[in-house]
């Protein structure tokens, strides 16, 4: 999500321009406004204002809520399963991020090109990342499937004879929650860095011919250079969503087995709705929200530099 | 040719899991998790297409989906498309404070907050009730966001001139602008409703009887519950992918644009 505001027209000047029509403006803009504000204040600004107070507060469902500074904190960081939970969402992003970046531009390289019916081919791959994620979760489950699914069949078949147990084994259930997510959101990610391809002045590739370079070199010094900007918002959007994960995991393994794939976003509703410690998931999602704003304020700073 | 060839094997590389999910679904149970794997159904069993409705309340669960989608997607185009227009076309003090109030909200994870949200719906008494999923999710934030990105691209000029032949801002709201963002209004929509059809956590959250369940949440627990029954849950599958799959082809283009306003500009 960018959220640079666009440069505007300047006020249109009104022969009566004075503190009348101000204030009739004022009237008019909030009526506009109010019937998605009242919505958007009740429902999502007093929440996220609550999250950030209610960390530092001791409140259960069968309590009244008390101000106890840290505390929630403190019990977080001596948390083994805090601890687990972090350490999966990040493997999570490590694997997710890089993985879906680089088939997006593949695919999208690939389909950059006018050819009668490439529309088709987008669309289809495009199509994973609108799927209803049960059905998604639920196909991948039974093509994982350790002993006659067709994924382990393939791997058979090419000679190899200790295929993994996938999301049956502790330390293969996390990939195969990867792959299934990197094959749902590569097309919206593809779509994202068709967009950049086609911004690169064709001009820039026919010099570059015209200089000798070869197909590798054009690649290289010219289209990597040109999609910066994609990749910058691609490399955001990916890691952001990532360390959101949620529904997939809940879906497909539910945290387990054990908690080989339990992440931050699973804790929150475990502790928070689960079990009713407001205060402590309230401590976590804390955390979960610090590391996103740092990757995103992280990012944008690299960027800057980069541009300088 | 050999480039037609070469994006026709990726695309059906990359489709296997649908192709599979078809074929799955039109198979007897025993059929589908065999060695070596049968592509195409040995006898086409079109029963699990009739079946599944007595099996589980499908078409209860179709109709709840639907009955969110449609009322949660026309809140949103209609609040989020009207907020656009005071945040883009009207000038008032206080204006882009607020509007960085949304934007800041939208960088927040969801998860971040739906503790304090399902305590606030549990105070009201609104869990268990579709009434909770239409408050959390009619008055996005994204929405307005999307809108305004498109309203921006309107010259203001078209709003003065409206203005000098004598219409309200809701009239200019209703008869300038409305027509002319026709293609950010169904991108607006698409995305809604399909998030909304495909949503499952916040259902999952907030809706406990069987008789509010959602597509997404009837299929997850028909897995639990007959999780050997793997060609009729494949058909399950198929038609909760059914709906979106219409959407799409009607209007993937405007799906396309979507990704593009909210993502590319600035």
């Amino acid at each position: 999500m960018t959220t640079e505001i666009i440069p505007q027209a300047p006020a249109p000047v009104h022969s009566r321009g004075n503190r009348k029509q101000a204030r009739r403006n004022t009237l008019i803009g909030w009526t506009f406004i109010l019937p998605n504000f009242l919505g958007f204040l009740a429902f999502t600004l007093i929440p996220v204002l609550a999250a950030l107070a209610l960390s530092f507060m001791e409140w259960t469902s069968f309590s009244a809520p008390k101000w106890v500074g840290l505390a929630n904190f403190q019990r977080m960081l001596a948390s083994d399963t805090f601890w687990v939970a972090l350490r999966n969402t990040v493997l999570y992003a490590v694997g997710h991020v890089p993985l879906t970046m680089a088939l997006a531009l593949l695919l999208a390289m690939l389909l950059n090109r006018k050819l009668k019916g490439i529309g088709f081919f987008r669309v289809a791959i495009f199509f994973p990342y609108i799927t209803s994620l049960v059905a998604v979760a639920v196909v991948w489950n039974m093509l994982f499937s350790p002993d006659s699914g067709p994924i382990n069949q393939f791997l058979h078949s090419i000679g190899i004879a200790e295929a993994p147990g996938w999301t049956s084994s502790s330390d293969w259930a996390l990939p195969a929650v990867i792959i299934t997510s990197v094959w749902r959101d590569m097309g919206y990610y593809m779509v994202l860095y068709l967009a950049g391809l086609q911004a690169i002045p064709t001009e820039l590739y026919e010099a570059a011919e015209v200089d000798g370079a070869s197909a590798w070199q054009r690649f290289w010094n010219v289209t990597i250079p040109s999609l910066r900007p994609t990749t910058f918002f691609v490399v955001v959007m990916l890691t952001v969503s990532s360390f959101k994960v949620f529904d997939l995991i809940v879906v497909m393994t539910n945290g387990g087995p054990g908690r080989s794939t339990t992440v931050l976003s699973q804790l929150i509703y475990q502790e928070g709705i689960g079990e009713g410690k407001f205060g402590y998931s309230s401590a976590i999602s804390l955390v979960l929200f610090l590391i996103v704003l740092t990757v995103t304020v992280l990012q944008f700073k690299i960027q800057q530099r980069r541009e300088r | 040719m050999v480039v037609y060839a070469v994006l026709a094997v990726l695309v059906l590389a990359l489709m296997v899991p649908f192709i599979w999910m078809v074929s799955s679904s039109l198979k007897e149970n025993n059929q589908v998790l065999t060695v070596p794997i049968q592509w195409i159904p040995s006898e086409f069993v079109w029963s699990n297409y009739t079946d599944i409705w007595t099996r589980i309340p499908m078409m209860g669960y179709l109709q709840n989906s639907l009955y969110l989608a449609v009322i949660i997607t026309c809140l949103q185009v209609l609040t989020g498309s009207l907020a656009a227009y005071g945040f883009s076309k009207v000038r008032f003090p206080g204006r882009d404070v607020l509007f960085l109030a949304y934007i800041g909200t939208i960088a927040v994870p969801w998860q971040a907050y739906m503790v304090p949200q399902y305590i606030m719906m549990q105070n009201l008494g609104l869990t268990n009730s579709f009434n909770a999923l239409i408050l959390l999710q009619a008055f996005g934030a994204f929405g307005v966001f999307l809108m305004r990105q498109y309203y921006m691209t309107i010259p203001d000029e078209l709003c003065e001139a409206a203005r000098i032949d004598g219409l309200s801002e809701y009239g200019i709201w209703a008869r300038v602008i409305l027509p002319l963002s026709k293609p950010a209004l169904a991108s607006l929509a698409l995305l809604t409703f399909v998030n909304t059809w495909n949503d499952y956590m916040g259902p999952f959250i907030y809706l406990t009887s069987n008789r509010l369940w959602t597509v997404q949440l009837g299929l997850r627990s028909f897995v639990g519950q007959f999780d050997a029954e793997y060609a009729m849950i494949m058909t399950g599958s198929v038609i909760s992918v059914i709906p979106i799959l219409i959407i799409f082809l009607l209007g993937q283009r405007y799906f396309i644009q979507g990704i593009a306003t909210s993502g590319m500009k600035g």
